[in-house]
């Protein structure tokens, strides 16, 4: 290895994160020592910890690192893999919590009892814990790791910066950390999906901005000439995310030393931001961000070229430009303007195509290879993925046409749709991602075992089957009962009928989220195997990286 | 590109692009795909031109049908409404025994009353008021205020222990909270409660507690009074629980269970709907 050795120097870029991390480190001391609540307090002590040991992984990794990081290895790019196994670490861990309280939280509405009176393990309090684990925890490590991996790979560049890709992946999950124990806390600013408070925003939006630039720098320093398409949807993820936590989250605080603030917007208005916000949430963090996912994997899985260079382009076109408009279809029927209410519910529908656009070229992605389905269970669960994700996207634009709406909404054939989309598309392609990432990340030959991923996918398939069908009959039973009426003109059933009838079905919904559990546990055993016991693998152009931890 | 390069499998060409070894094909757009994202696009315009859709600056497009979604739905409201009106104006004036005979308007209280009852009363006394600790049953003819129409039509419009001026209201003591009865007395006239349905010992001492500081308003036979909402003492339902344990812990810290007052939150056929159905409910008491 001809290396010259350099005299080492601390780079600009570490100075100017410990000045950030210890100017952080003053305010979250001062915070904590005058909040006016507890959680305040709390919450600025762990961001003084955290700041602490920010500044002490700084020097660490200065003194451990040997000098400026190899741009090439042996000819080849040296990429940056550490901060994407801890990333794909951290997924596995939220997933499994996140799926956990998920199912707890279905057995709470199947047995109320289970709230057990304590505020902490409140159905309103474990609701958001579970929405944010599997959605931002689970899904952002997930998306963290394969864009900082298929973005160095299919633009053979290393990541830019020795601390900033760090910086990113350990500065979300402290996010996480803070957005969770705050839900456990009581603490939320009452918008669904966006329940942190401001301060929890703001610290997200400094890494978020962070990763659009490293993101962005890794693009500049390709030495492909284009740009390949899984790129595109991670940049149009990472960009609409910010746009969209920047406006839902517009809010002042009473006061910096308490975690309470208030919305700049109120009625109608809010709502109307928060559902652009919530429905584009859907369709940028978990639609164009697990596309690139897609894009990268399914190819590579089954090696065979992407279907069609046309189709990408004109989906992904037709996806980013449409989605925006859609989210006024979770207001229908409310005191949002009835004009809104339509344009959102058209918009939708004429996204149903560029939605399919997607599935297509996944699923065509195949020919030639559809019997890798026979012996690969990973490509099967990936190639599943699309399936659900065809699935679901068919029936959102079904649910945003405003007769369907006044039958399904407020009804759990909403949860149902959530979830297949949740549990059968973005669990599924980010499982079938990770599957692909271990062995690839750790040098391993394959995994440990392929038999335990054939378990994990039926055991996830009949869970998932088990909830949405439960769902389905449960919500559409429920929004009938609803509109019941006698023949002389009085409603045919009380509230609490319906509750009664649904019970049944939020017995199997858990039990579907059981089977999702246990996959899961599957899973988690399967990857730990792969990276204790897998057969290395003699790197052929990858450089041997030390461990993550 | 400086050749084109096919993909063996399909005989496709590449964008002759290789991305970490990816490639992408030159399929043109699947024909069904886009031919069914146009009739999408044509259904919203078709949409546009019917239905409200765009804003403009004050406004917005009404659309061709002149269609409004709130419009609908009040008139379909005045519209329910006419048509229960007819039946509810003889309601309104018709006493309460002559909707229980008459078939048309008896059948009008019980559905109006049985969709009232699911969405006010069940909360508590359950669905089809099977009642709980603390909440009556009523589909039995064991009546704190009464079982008749007229009581049961009283009480709804009034509540017990309620807001409303005329509520119904009594109190029974705190008996040991308040120092009246001991311990020991407390446990005493718990078993010679207890014998009055069969199931304790009844000794003089109990007995004679009981006539000192019961018998006024639950009777010297401990029936009842329902006057006074002073449960029958001698059936085995216990709105507490009828265990020594509950009975002790009734006598000691009293009971005042609430049930509101329905006049002005509901409508006047709405309650007297509600009173035929109650009544219906399994132990109604002729007027």
């Amino acid at each position: 290895m001809a290396r010259t050795v350099e005299a080492k120097r601390i780079t600009a870029e570490e100075i100017g994160y410990v000045l950030f991390l210890g100017a952080l480190l003053v305010a979250c001391l001062l915070i904590a020592s005058r909040a006016w609540d507890q959680v305040m307090a709390i919450h600025a002590g762990v961001g003084a910890l955290f700041s602490a040991i920010g500044i002490f992984l700084v020097f660490k990794g200065f003194s451990d690192r040997p000098s400026q990081p190899d741009q090439l290895v042996d000819g080849k790019p040296n990429y940056n893999f550490g901060p994407i196994k801890f990333a794909s670490v951290a997924a596995m861990f939220w997933g499994i919590a996140g799926f956990l309280v998920g199912f707890i939280i279905a057995m709470q509405l199947a047995f109320p009892a289970l709230n057990f009176d304590f505020p902490l393990s409140n159905f309103g309090r474990l609701r958001p814990l579970h929405t944010s684990a599997v959605i931002f925890a689970f899904g952002g490590n997930v998306l963290l790791a394969t864009s900082f991996y298929v973005v160095q790979r299919t633009c053979q560049a290393r990541m830019p910066g020795i601390v900033t890709p760090w910086f990113i992946v350990l500065g979300y999950n402290a996010f996480i950390v803070i957005a969770g124990t705050g839900y456990l806390l009581g603490v939320t600013q009452g918008k669904e999906y966006a329940e942190p408070e401001w301060y929890a925003d703001l610290w997200l939006t400094v890494v978020w901005v962070v990763y659009l630039l490293a993101f962005l720098g890794t693009i500049w320093k390709r030495k492909e000439p284009h740009i390949y398409v899984a790129n595109w949807f991670y940049l149009a993820f990472i960009v609409t995310i910010a746009m969209l936590h920047l406006g839902n989250n517009m809010s002042v605080p009473v006061s910096i030393y308490t975690s309470k603030s208030v919305q700049v917007f109120s009625g109608v208005q809010d709502a109307m931001v928060q559902w652009w916000y919530g429905h584009n949430a859907v369709g940028f963090f978990l639609t164009a961000g697990f596309l690139a996912i897609m894009y990268y994997f399914v190819p590579k899985r089954a090696e065979r070229p992407v279907y069609s260079y046309r189709l990408s382009i004109v989906h992904f076109w037709a996806l980013i430009f449409l989605y925006i408009w859609a989210g006024p279809h979770h207001l229908h029927y409310t005191a949002l303007p009835e004009w809104a209410s339509t344009l959102g519910a058209t918009f939708s529908i004429m996204l149903w195509m560029p939605s399919w656009g997607g599935m297509i070229n996944g699923l065509m992605t195949l020919s030639g290879a559809w019997d890798k389905l026979r012996t690969d269970p990973v490509l099967r669960m990936l190639v599943v993925s699309v399936a659900f994700y065809g699935m679901s996207t068919f029936e959102g634009p079904l649910m945003s046409v405003k007769a369907v709406n006044s039958l399904s909404h407020y009804t759990d054939w909403t949860i149902g749709h959530v979830h297949s989309g949740a549990l059968g598309w973005v669990g599924f392609v980010s499982f079938g991602a990770l599957y692909c990432l271990y062995p690839w990340l750790w040098n391993r030959k394959q995994l440990y075992s392929l038999k335990l991923v054939s378990w994990h996918f039926w055991l996830a398939t009949l869970g998932i089957v088990l909830y949405i069908c439960a769902m389905w009959v449960s919500g559409i039973m429920q929004g009938l009962m609803w509109r019941a009426y006698d023949k002389l003109g009085f409603l045919e059933y009380s509230f609490i009928e319906t509750v009664e009838a649904m019970h049944p079905f939020y017995v199997i919904r858990a039990l579907g989220g059981l089977l999702f559990v246990l996959g899961a546990l599957i899973m988690a055993y399967n990857l730990y195997m792969t990276v204790q016991k897998g057969e290395r693998e003699e790197p052929a152009g990858q450089p041997v990286l030390a461990p993550a931890e | 590109m400086a050749e084109r390069d096919i993909d063996r499998l399909s005989g496709i060409s590449t964008t002759g692009h290789e991305w970490d070894g990816l490639k992408e094909l030159n399929n043109p757009l699947p024909k069904w795909w886009l031919w069914t994202w146009y009739a999408c696009i044509a259904w919203a315009l078709v949409y546009y031109v019917l239905y409200p859709s765009w804003p403009l600056a004050s406004s917005y497009t009404k659309g061709l049908l002149g269609y409004s979604q709130r419009q609908d739905a009040l008139d379909k409201v005045a519209e329910g409404q006419a048509a229960r009106a007819v039946i509810g104006k003889g309601l309104a004036t018709a006493e309460l025994s002559a909707i229980a005979a008459d078939p048309k308007m008896r059948e009008f209280a019980m559905a109006n009353g049985k969709a009232a009852f699911g969405d006010n009363c069940a909360p508590c006394h359950g669905s089809a008021g099977v009642g709980g600790p603390g909440f009556p049953s009523l589909q039995d003819d064991d009546w704190l205020w009464g079982g008749k129409l007229s009581d049961i039509h009283q009480t709804l419009k009034v509540g017990i222990r309620s807001t409303h001026d005329e509520t119904r209201q009594t109190q029974m003591p705190a008996f040991g909270k308040d120092g009246v009865l001991k311990k020991d007395e407390i446990s005493t006239v718990a078993d010679y409660v207890l014998s009055l349905s069969g199931k304790g010992t009844a000794t003089p001492a109990g007995k004679q507690l009981f006539a000192d500081n019961c018998a006024s308003c639950h009777g010297e036979d401990g029936k009842g009074n329902i006057e006074m909402g002073a449960p029958n003492l001698t059936d085995a339902i216990w709105l507490y629980g009828g265990t020594k344990e509950k009975i002790v812990e009734t006598v000691t810290n009293s009971r005042a269970g609430v049930m509101p007052t329905w006049e002005g939150r509901l409508d006047p056929v709405t309650i007297k709907s509600l009173a035929v159905y109650v009544h219906s409910l399994g132990g109604g008491k002729p007027d």
